[in-house]
């Protein structure tokens, strides 16, 4: 949207979005005018506002959530009595396929991108990010690689390959279905997402901060955001490649994993680790950052040792490249490769370590609040230290030739991953839900969320640990009585305590639909700092303006917004509080910004990610159908290329002359 | 080799405004008489030292590529950290990788 | 620093461009791309269950002359460069115009390359060399090829003078991406034609 904002001397606190000036279209040089709504759905479908954009990610983040969830259920029904008859084999094969990619590529991921994109940019006190129309092109890319990977459950079937898809299975022999065809080019749209948002993120925080704020100054969110992009950016081209082998020899023949050519199919293994760890960390770290922010504010003291959490944040980043190979320690690597990725594997819990200690220490002789918020934090420490201790068993390759393909793994990475990544991601949502949406979510519902989901989540994975050990494989669609055992490890009772788990599990994360609902249906607004929050996104009304904030503000103190609130005592040295919220907000209204000028929407991010479906099923179905893809692709940017990111002047309510242009945008 | 006298000579001279027209054509110079070696290598037994030295043209060419047409050197550091970030953790993982394969053992 | 590029007036932290920032980071990231595709062909490129084999098909002498070609095509395009900074837009169009030959004139050499090599029986799926070498190098023409396309765009646009944003930059990243594609090749041309298998 591009808009001149003058300031208004009231304070408006709820605030709704201004209303929309008038804007003419501008001239552009492609076909299309420059879309001018600001209201109304074509405001999101054309939009490049980051606020809008991370909206978007977390409502089909949370969709796909859901499809995954079910998913889930699907495979837990199964097993929950011996000869499951819920799924046939084949079914089932594609179940857990798809369970998997969907929480990683399309929940856990495109949550936390979306946390990335809104709080960003607020975080380190920008007006967006650094290419708003790349950024709305991410999404797209990302939504459209949801839409390709799933098309194939209606299309002859999804991908059965387990989600890392190892070769040969994942030949055409073996897979004979378009599944993984559309898995392997809907990932690669998806990637795309990633990168430019990598890039994109990375070059906000390097480049977009407010006066003052130095890295050291940088919210450990922003931080541990910032170093996921860097994984990402370094990890995602490594995943291309493989996406591409396995394409080319589904569809054009290639023999990159046909042993009888005498293809190495680790070679898939390797590129698919060197990929998939950092890729770990991808998932967690997000996590990692959110319940930095929410337990210094829930403890009522700053973060214990920051410069502790965001080196060992970095640390972890750097470490995690030179651990792939332990997912491979029974594929015949040799023994002096398993000694060497196993040694590096213990040492990468030490920077773990090290952040688990800080946010302990963090709340050690804090004035705990248990806010749904703080009560998921706390909820991660405790489960991700489980699934991080079961880890480090599998770090001893000995120990983990015994549990790979194990109950026992799926019992660890669900700890991380939904004790850890999801957890966090919960605890964001009731932290910032009313940053997002102007009202808070209900804490009695959230309550109960929290408390099924801690108690379905340890009764389904809990007895995980037991049935891997007992030597119950992963991925396999059936049980049989006979061979369950007995006493306490008669894998029939703890299959069914799973599944009655995942149930369990399943009213916890209804409890949070219905607490959307009915935040939704709430007319009680938030008051603008309902947590006593630290950061400068809160230095912003509720939901912020579109331009976020009215001046930029000078940065002084790590937590700029509670130094603003609050003063040391110098004879006590207590803290005292000098300001309310609201007060810190007027003084930055008062010396606001006579012009703003923020990016104009586009239809080109849209119409090049709708492209890239197009050329993907061309690919699997006919070249004439790529061919189309491809003129859409070179249409849209053609028109891209010939748009100015920013509308001309001209464009406005009043042209400005003296135009303090804030936003750097070249989309 | 041609190279280290003429690389001496024009760097220091021009650091703040990139390079002259003329430092451009000598770097290219410099790249061309690299090439006609390297082809060299193809035609001419250069026994033990065949794989070194090939190895080492090719690093040479690509840095000076970097560092002058593509401004690494006389740009911010900034740039060159992020660049040759990215490269080294290749080489780094996709000689790893091609180790464990016993590939440099053949 | 070299950047005397007038921008947008927009504040930024480090004083550095967004679109530079970004181009280097496309770039460190394409890195870990052609390693992926390097790797790949290193691991299969003596893997000939069928057809020919690298040292009965590459034509050394050719592909030198190419490679000779697109090195040169670096030189003009930090010439279109620096043209760009003295705002010599004669010059601009003449050297971007002469890079896009250059690099057209590599792509034709490759074409006429893959023709040969088919011809001599090493199909995309004949052998793990085929698959890997096409794959390769195909890489690397299609970026070549975007390169010349966006050339030949700024050219035109040129003409009619109506860039986005600043001419010179423009020219700066399309020339950064170029001697990317460039040096890619110096290591392509090494590990894959210089040594044999
Ligand atoms: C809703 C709660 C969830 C339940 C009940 C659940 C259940 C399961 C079960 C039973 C399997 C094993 C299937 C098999 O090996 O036969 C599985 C696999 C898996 N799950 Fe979940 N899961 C849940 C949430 C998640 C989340 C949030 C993530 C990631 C962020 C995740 C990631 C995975 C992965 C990566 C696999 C491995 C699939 C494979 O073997 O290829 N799950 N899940
Ligand atoms: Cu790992």
């Amino acid at each position: 949207m591009a808009i001149i904002e003058r300031p208004t001397p009231v304070l408006d606190i709820p605030a709704l979005p201004a209303a929309p000036p008038a804007i003419t279209p501008s001239r552009t040089f492609g076909a299309l005018k420059r879309p001018v709504a600001s209201t109304g759905w074509k405001s999101w479908l054309f939009t490049v506002d980051h606020k809008k954009i991370g909206l978007m990610y977390g409502a089909t983040a949370l969709f796909f959530f859901i499809v995954g969830g079910l998913e889930a259920v699907l495979i837990r029904l199964q097993l929950a009595a011996p000869e499951g008859k819920v799924l046939n084999a084949d079914l089932y094969n594609q179940m857990f396929t798809m369970h998997a990619t969907t929480m990683v590529f399309l929940f856990v991921m495109p949550m936390a991108a979306g946390f990335a994109n809104y709080f960003i940019p607020l975080q380190i006190g920008a007006r967006d990010v650094a290419f708003p129309r790349i950024n709305a092109f991410g999404f797209w890319c990302f939504l459209g690689g949801g839409i390709v990977i799933n098309l194939a459950w209606f299309l002859g079937g999804a991908a059965d390959g387990g989600w890392f898809m190892y070769a040969p299975n994942s030949g055409p022999v073996f897979s004979p279905s378009n599944g993984i065809d559309f898995w392997a080019l809907g990932l690669q749209i998806a990637g795309i997402a990633s990168l430019t948002g990598a890039i994109n993120l990375i070059v906000t925080v390097l480049n977009m901060r407010a006066p003052g704020m130095s890295l050291m100054k940088m919210p450990v969110f922003t931080w541990l955001v910032t170093v996921v992009q860097f994984l990402l950016l370094f990890a995602i081209p490594v995943i291309t490649v493989a996406l591409f082998l396995l394409t080319f020899q589904r569809s054009f023949g290639a023999q990159f994993f046909d042993v009888a050519a005498g293809a190495d199919p680790l070679l898939w293994q390797h590129l698919f680790w060197i990929f998939g760890h950092p890729e770990v960390y991808v998932l967690i770290l997000p996590s990692f950052g959110i319940v930095s922010e929410v337990l210094p504010v829930f403890s009522r003291k700053p973060l214990f040792g920051y410069p502790f959490v965001v080196f060992s944040g970095a640390a972890i980043g750097f470490v995690g490249w030179g651990v792939w190979a332990h997912h491979m320690f029974a594929s015949g690597l040799g023994p002096v490769s398993v000694a060497v990725f196993s040694v590096a594997t213990m040492a990468i819990a030490v920077p773990t370590g090290v952040k688990i200690i800080n946010w302990t220490l963090t709340m050690w002789g804090g004035k705990l609040v248990f806010s749904t918020a703080m009560k998921f934090a706390v909820g991660l420490i405790l489960l991700f230290t489980i699934g991080g201790l079961s880890g480090v068993t599998h770090s001893v390759a000995p120990s983990d030739t015994q549990q790979t393909d194990t109950y026992y793994i799926v019992a660890h990475f669900h700890y991380v991953l939904f004790g850890g990544s999801v957890f966090g991601l919960f605890a964001g949502f009731y932290y910032w839900w009313p940053k997002m949406f102007g009202k808070l979510l209900n804490e009695r519902l959230g309550s109960l969320n929290f408390w099924f989901m801690v108690i379905g989540m340890n009764l389904t994975f809990g007895p995980m640990h037991i049935l891997g050990l007992q030597g119950q494989p992963r991925r396999m669609y059936q049980w049989t009585e006979a061979r369950a055992g007995e006493g306490f490890f008669n894998i029939a009772f703890w299959n069914l305590v799973a599944s009655i788990g995942s149930l369990v599990l399943t009213l916890g994360i209804l409890f949070f639909l219905i607490n959307i609902v009915v935040t939704a249906r709430s007319k009680v607004r938030a008051p603008l700092d309902p947590w006593n929050a630290r950061s400068l996104e809160w230095m912003t009304s509720n939901p912020p303006k579109e331009h976020n904030f009215d001046s930029i503000p000078k940065v002084e103190h790590l937590d700029e917004f509670f130094h603003r609130k609050y003063e040391e005592d110098p004879v006590t040295h207590t803290m005292r509080g000098v300001a309310t919220a609201e007060q810190v907000l007027a003084e930055l209204e008062r010396n606001a910004d006579p012009h703003i000028h923020m990016p104009s929407p586009s239809y080109w991010p849209l119409v090049l990610a709708v492209g890239l479906p197009v050329i993907a099923l061309g690919v699997i179905y006919s070249t004439m159908v790529a061919i189309v893809g491809g003129f859409i692709v070179l249409y849209a940017i053609y028109g891209w290329a010939l748009e100015p990111a920013t509308a001309v002047a001209s464009d406005f309510d009043t042209p400005s002359t003296n135009g303090h242009a804030v936003s750097t945008t070249h989309g | 080799m041609t190279t280290e006298t003429i690389e001496g000579t024009h760097l220091e001279t021009e650091q703040e405004h990139g390079m002259s027209t003329r430092g451009y054509i000598v770097v290219a110079l410099i790249l061309a008489a690299i090439t006609a070696l390297e082809v060299s290598t193809y035609y001419v037994d250069f026994g033990p030292l065949f794989l070194p030295s090939l190895i080492v043209m090719m690093v040479v060419k690509f840095v000076m590529v970097v560092s002058f047409f593509m401004h690494l050197r006389f740009d911010n550091k900034i740039f060159s950290w992020l660049f040759y970030s990215g490269l080294l953790l290749a080489v780094g993982v996709y000689v790893a990788a091609l180790s464990t394969f016993h590939f440099f053992l053949r | 620093m070299a950047e005397t590029t007038t921008h947008d007036a927009h504040v930024s932290s480090t004083g550095l461009s967004n679109v530079k920032l970004g181009m280097w980071l496309f770039l460190g990231s394409e890195c870990l791309l052609f390693g992926g595709l390097i790797s790949t062909y290193m691991l299969y490129r003596g893997r000939v269950s069928d057809g020919p084999t690298p040292e009965q098909i590459y034509d050394i002498p050719f592909t030198s002359v190419s490679s000779f070609v697109l090195l040169m095509s670096s030189l003009t395009m930090v010439l279109a460069v620096s043209a760009a900074q003295k705002k010599d837009d004669r010059g601009v169009n003449l050297w971007l115009t002469t890079t896009a030959l250059l690099g057209a004139t590599f792509v034709g050499g490759q074409v006429y390359e893959f023709t040969a090599f088919y011809n001599e029986g090493l199909g995309f799926s004949t052998s793990l060399f085929g698959s890997s070498f096409y794959t390769l190098t195909g890489f690397h023409g299609v970026h070549v090829t975007v390169g010349i396309i966006m050339l030949l765009a700024l050219v035109a646009i040129n003409k009619r003078s109506s860039v986005p944003g600043s001419k010179s930059e423009t020219v700066e990243m399309i020339g950064l991406y170029w001697h990317f594609v460039d040096i890619v090749w110096i290591i392509i041309f090494t590990l894959v034609y210089l040594i044999p298998v």
